[in-house]
């Protein structure tokens, strides 16, 4: 075996060893997108354990409300489900012009309508239950 | 501001949800829970205008300027009386607003980190549709019911043949198109869904009469907080999941709440038509005949005056004539006299839930002389006179002993035992249920004909009032 050819053996052999990393970073690289992608999902069921653990609080709480203020609970209700304009100051706040941030900017005119009007509305409603005087 | 620390803040605001919510058991502490609602509300804000992605505020502070003066200036100008309509108005906003932020996610994916335009991760997909859908649901069928509460439409049911298996085939063309927006992800599916979903809430509410509106309200109510729940799913955000979930539950308990006090399932309730075609015919047919015992508002004075316990049982009447304020005058003087007076609320008087107890507080009558069904039933035997205020089918007896009637088995208020019931009626037509009241023929009864805030400013004059 001359030297030339096992400076050509291994010449080749790198080059292999080239690609095969390169292969392997193509693989991971691969991985790493389908992990995000799978991320979606794996945060799901975190999220719904949320849902479901607030239904039941809300189940608790909304039945202790005494039904003479049923009404005050449905204006109220109103105005935090209007925390919504979360969603929409997203939309709204990125820089430069673009439908979303058209739609982000009516949704967040909506619900401060809801967050205002529904804030007062019910405390001009509380403000009137009154116990008797004397 | 770290995500960790947004996603504190946020907790912190759910728990304030959670906390006005709270208050609400009592009226004692229901004050201290609207504060907490606005705290609340004030820190998720704040938090959210914190995020890296937010960093231009024109539009967003022209926004809250422009929302919040439309919203101050209809709160502190709206009637007690207007308040269902007002409810009912608000609750399309927030559906439409869930329609424009799915919008908005749908066409900017990467301010919400669900993706890239065309290629949205299909969990968010589902999420974001089912988001879209109620809202645009809620948006229609909480504007029908406000046009049906403001009188105008008619509060009748509206119905035309094949409705329900058109709505049902409706329905299923909306799964169909969510299956497509979900594997697609097209402009063309998502616009479809809304046009769909918004002809789905108008049609779903047409049909239901005014009477059934505290469910239809409630209903509504629940919905606007699922609504708000699958956006929050879709921007993967636990305050507006929570705070969904707890309005959703809310507006659910409600409707049930309401549907039992009408011995009435939900699904009956929505299907609607109730009290529609039978109203009139049966009733107007062959009892015109029977007497009636009807008085002056000299007489009702006197037996009141007389009387040592007063009931006075108030209903939608009372609401549309604005008679609250004459009948706290009333029992005012009455109290001042020695009588004990007391009100009695069925769960379903008026068009909202605990709308009777709003008017009454408006009238100034103390919220401890205001009780409900179920603590007030068992005193009408002691009761001298009940005094029947723009309110029926909850007084009639049909409930208690006629198997056939469209009410029985509704829980109703037991005026009957009263010594003496007055009842204040326009006519003598039959309630929204189409039932007649044989109340009315008893005689015990006697009838205050004409409109409830005349008939009752007449009798404060006789009690010598001004």
């Amino acid at each position: 075996m001359d030297p030339q050819s096992v400076i050509d053996g291994a010449n080749k052999l790198s080059h292999d060893a080239q690609s095969l990393a390169d292969q392997a970073a193509s693989l991971a690289a691969k991985a790493s997108v389908l992990a995000s992608t799978a991320s979606a999902p794996d945060n799901f069921v975190a999220y719904f354990t949320v849902f479901v653990l607030a239904v039941f609080v809300g189940y608790h709480v909304v039945w202790r409300v005494t039904p003479a203020l049923h009404s005050p609970l449905m204006s109220v209700t109103n105005a935090i489900s209007s925390v919504i304009i979360v969603g929409a100051l997203l939309a709204a706040g990125p820089a430069g012009m673009s439908l979303s941030k058209v739609l982000g900017f009516v949704a967040v005119i909506l619900a401060s309508i809801n967050i205002f009007g529904g804030f007062i509305v019910t405390s001009r409603m509380l403000s009137m239950f009154k116990k008797k005087q004397k | 501001m770290t995500e960790n620390l947004s996603a504190l803040a946020y907790l912190v605001a759910s728990v304030c949800f959670i906390l006005a919510l709270r208050g609400l058991s009592s009226p004692v502490t229901a004050r201290s829970g609207n504060m907490w609602g606005i705290a609340g509300m004030v820190i998720a804000v704040i938090t959210t205008l914190a995020a890296p992605g937010v960093i231009s505020f024109g539009m967003i502070v022209l926004g809250v300027v422009i929302g919040g003066a439309i919203g101050a200036f209809i709160a502190y100008r709206i009637q007690m009386t207007a308040l269902p309509q007002l409810v009912a108005a608000f609750h399309s906003l927030v559906g439409l607003a869930a329609v424009m932020v799915a919008g908005a996610a749908f066409t900017n994916p990467a301010a919400y980190h669900i993706g890239t335009p065309g290629n949205i991760y299909s969990g968010s997909l589902v999420e974001m549709s089912l988001g879209l859908a109620i809202g645009a649901i809620t948006f229609t069928g909480s504007i029908v019911a406000f046009a049906k509460l403001q009188g105008l439409v008619t509060g009748k049911p509206l119905i035309f043949p094949m409705q329900h298996p058109f709505n049902a085939a409706l329905g299923i063309l909306l799964v169909a198109l969510i299956v497509w927006f979900v594997i697609g992800s097209s402009s063309a599916a998502f616009i479809a869904i809304t046009a769909v979903s918004l002809l789905l809430g108008f049609l779903l509410i047409l049909p239901i009469g005014g009477a059934d509106m505290p469910v239809v309200i409630s209903m509504l109510n629940s919905y606007s907080g699922w609504a708000a729940c699958g956006i929050g799913f879709t921007l993967q955000n636990p305050l507006l999941i929570v705070t969904g979930a707890l309005v959703g539950s809310s507006g659910a308990i409600l409707s049930y709440i309401m549907c039992k006090g009408m011995n009435r399932s939900i699904s009956n309730v929505i299907l609607g038509g109730f009290g529609g075609e039978s109203a009139g015919g049966a009733a107007a047919e062959g009892k015109e005949a029977r007497p009636v015992k009807s008085g002056s508002a000299e007489d009702a004075a006197f037996l009141m005056q007389n009387a040592s316990k007063v009931i006075i049982v108030p209903g939608y009447g009372m609401a549309v004539a604005q008679a609250q304020h004459s009948v706290a005058k009333m029992a005012d003087i009455l109290k001042k006299a020695g009588v004990d007076v007391r009100y009695a609320i069925h769960p379903v008087a008026g068009r909202m839930p605990g709308h009777m107890n709003v008017l009454l507080a408006e009238a100034n009558v103390p919220y401890d002389e205001v009780f409900e069904l179920e603590e007030i039933n068992n005193e009408f035997g002691t009761a001298d006179v009940a005094y029947v205020i723009g309110a029926n089918d909850v007084t009639n007896p049909a409930a208690h002993n006629d198997p056939k009637s469209a009410i029985y088995g509704m829980p109703i208020l037991d005026v009957e035992k009263a010594k003496t019931v007055l009842f204040i009626k326009r006519s003598m037509a039959t309630g929204y249920a189409g039932v007649d009241n044989e109340l009315f023929y008893r005689d015990n009864t006697m009838m205050l004909f004409g409109d409830a805030k005349k008939v009752t400013e007449a009798v404060v004059k006789a009690l010598g009032g001004e």
